[in-house]
């Protein structure tokens, strides 16, 4: 499903048309016309990628692994039969979803520099062996990359702070985050957060966690 | 000082009266004592100082909640909501005090449409609070100039997500709700507001006048 699926072909025919002054004007104006997602999926339609300066390139391609890598976890759990118990299947279906949503949006965002799924151990090497045998292993996992993708997403803000669209698109897919990871945690029997405030990581530290989970 | 205080009058927080106060015009109030007035401010001050008034009304709410628990509260529930009580206090005070002398004042707030005793009318009225404050975040974040305000809001941004999230499976246990189709798009995205809507929608709960003469 790309992005533009879900808008009214007239308008984005015209909205394309004026593409280059659309994207010049103001936040609060687009916000009259179209959603920032919407502005992403345009500006992306001509290669825009190649017009992202590299610093952004480079936190949309370390952002698309993250969410390869949750996308597959998903997709794998879900196929897994027996793995996540009946009452739960409705809400890691939500989160899967949201996931796989998450890769298309920022394919599209990168366009042509977008990288493809990277090939992924969920074992890490082995060291959770039953991560799609035993419940609990998912559970733990899926808390981590949670837990992970909503301290990456946070530590890169500012290193988008020069381009309005894209920070608030990473903004809104680093809260929908931080939901996926209350609602896991919640589900493990813990309380959905870790005090008042949450710790961003940095590129490094988040890459050494989930180095592992990269075949 | 009594042209501040006149500027201070202009009208309610929306987009429209903070156009019309930016181009200068003094607008009449509505019967509202100046001292209970209070005008966000320009820049990242005026970012922080929303983003103040926001944990001020959460804070209040939850505290109130705490104070005289609705009926029938569980164990497990007060203990989650006194949790967000006690962030919602720190997300407060951490912005007061990073705003220092650029703080508004104390808002007072406006509960009246609120029953207390009853857990549908708390949960729903936290269920709105922390949807609002997560799209508040998520809408303000590209008008903040300074990275480490950015990262600051972002620390605060998440966990209100987290307790959206949680809220939401109390109101409506075990299913899709904590990201539901109701707040996150097609593309996988959560909220995102404008400071205009989002003073429209928290306008009824505070009785102060709030303006936001710069922050459109």
């Amino acid at each position: 499903m790309t992005i533009l699926s879900t808008v009214d072909l007239e308008i984005t025919e015209r909205l394309v048309a004026n593409r280059r002054e659309f994207f010049r004007s103001s936040a609060l104006k687009l916000g009259a016309l179209a959603s920032a997602p919407l502005v992403l999926a345009m500006a992306s339609q001509e290669a825009f990628g190649q017009d992202l300066p590299q610093g952004i390139v480079d936190v949309l391609t370390y952002a698309l692994t993250l969410e390869h890598i949750e996308d597959a976890f998903y997709r794998s759990g879900l196929e897994a039969n027996g793995l996540i118990p009946d009452e739960y299947v409705g809400i890691f279906n939500q989160i899967g979803k949201h996931e796989a949503a998450h890769v298309a949006f920022l394919t599209t965002a990168l366009g042509s520099a977008a990288i493809e799924r990277p090939a992924l151990d969920l074992t890490a090497g082995g060291k959770y062996a039953d991560a799609l045998t035993n419940f609990d292993t998912y559970l733990t996992l899926s808390q981590t990359f949670e837990d992970l993708g909503v301290a990456a997403y946070k530590g890169q803000a500012g290193n988008l702070i020069e381009n309005d669209d894209i920070l608030q698109a990473a903004l809104q897919i680093h809260s929908v985050e931080a939901r996926h990871a209350a609602i896991v945690r919640k589900i493990g029997g813990k309380k959905s957060w870790d005090g008042a405030f949450d710790e961003p990581m940095t590129k490094e530290e988040v890459l050494a966690a989930a180095g592992p989970f990269l075949a | 000082m009594t042209k501040d205080l006149t500027r201070r009058h202009v009208l309610k927080w929306s987009g429209a009266a903070a156009g019309i106060a930016v181009a200068g015009a003094v607008l009449p109030n509505f019967g509202i004592s100046a001292a209970l007035a209070a005008d966000l401010g320009e820049g990242d001050v005026g970012v922080l100082n929303y983003a103040y008034a926001l944990e001020q009304l959460e804070a209040a709410f939850y505290t109130m909640v705490i104070a005289s628990p609705y009926e029938g509260i569980t164990e497990e529930e007060t203990s989650w909501l006194t949790d967000i009580r006690d962030h919602e206090v720190e997300h407060r005070d951490f912005l007061k005090e990073a705003l220092g002398e650029g703080a508004i004042p104390d808002l007072e707030v406006d509960f009246s449409a609120v029953d207390f005793t009853s857990r549908e009318s708390v949960l729903a009225t936290a269920q709105t609070f922390e949807d609002l404050g997560v799209a508040a975040y998520n809408g303000a974040g590209k008008l903040i100039e300074n990275a480490d305000y950015l990262l600051a809001a972002g620390k605060i941004v998440s966990v209100e997500a987290r307790h959206a999230a949680a809220i939401r499976d109390l109101v409506n246990p075990s299913s899709v709700a904590f990201a539901g189709d109701d707040v996150v798009d097609e593309n996988g995205l959560d909220g995102a507001k404008e400071p205009a809507d989002v003073l429209a929608a928290a306008d009824p709960f505070i009785k102060t006048e709030v303006t936001a003469m710069s922050l459109v």
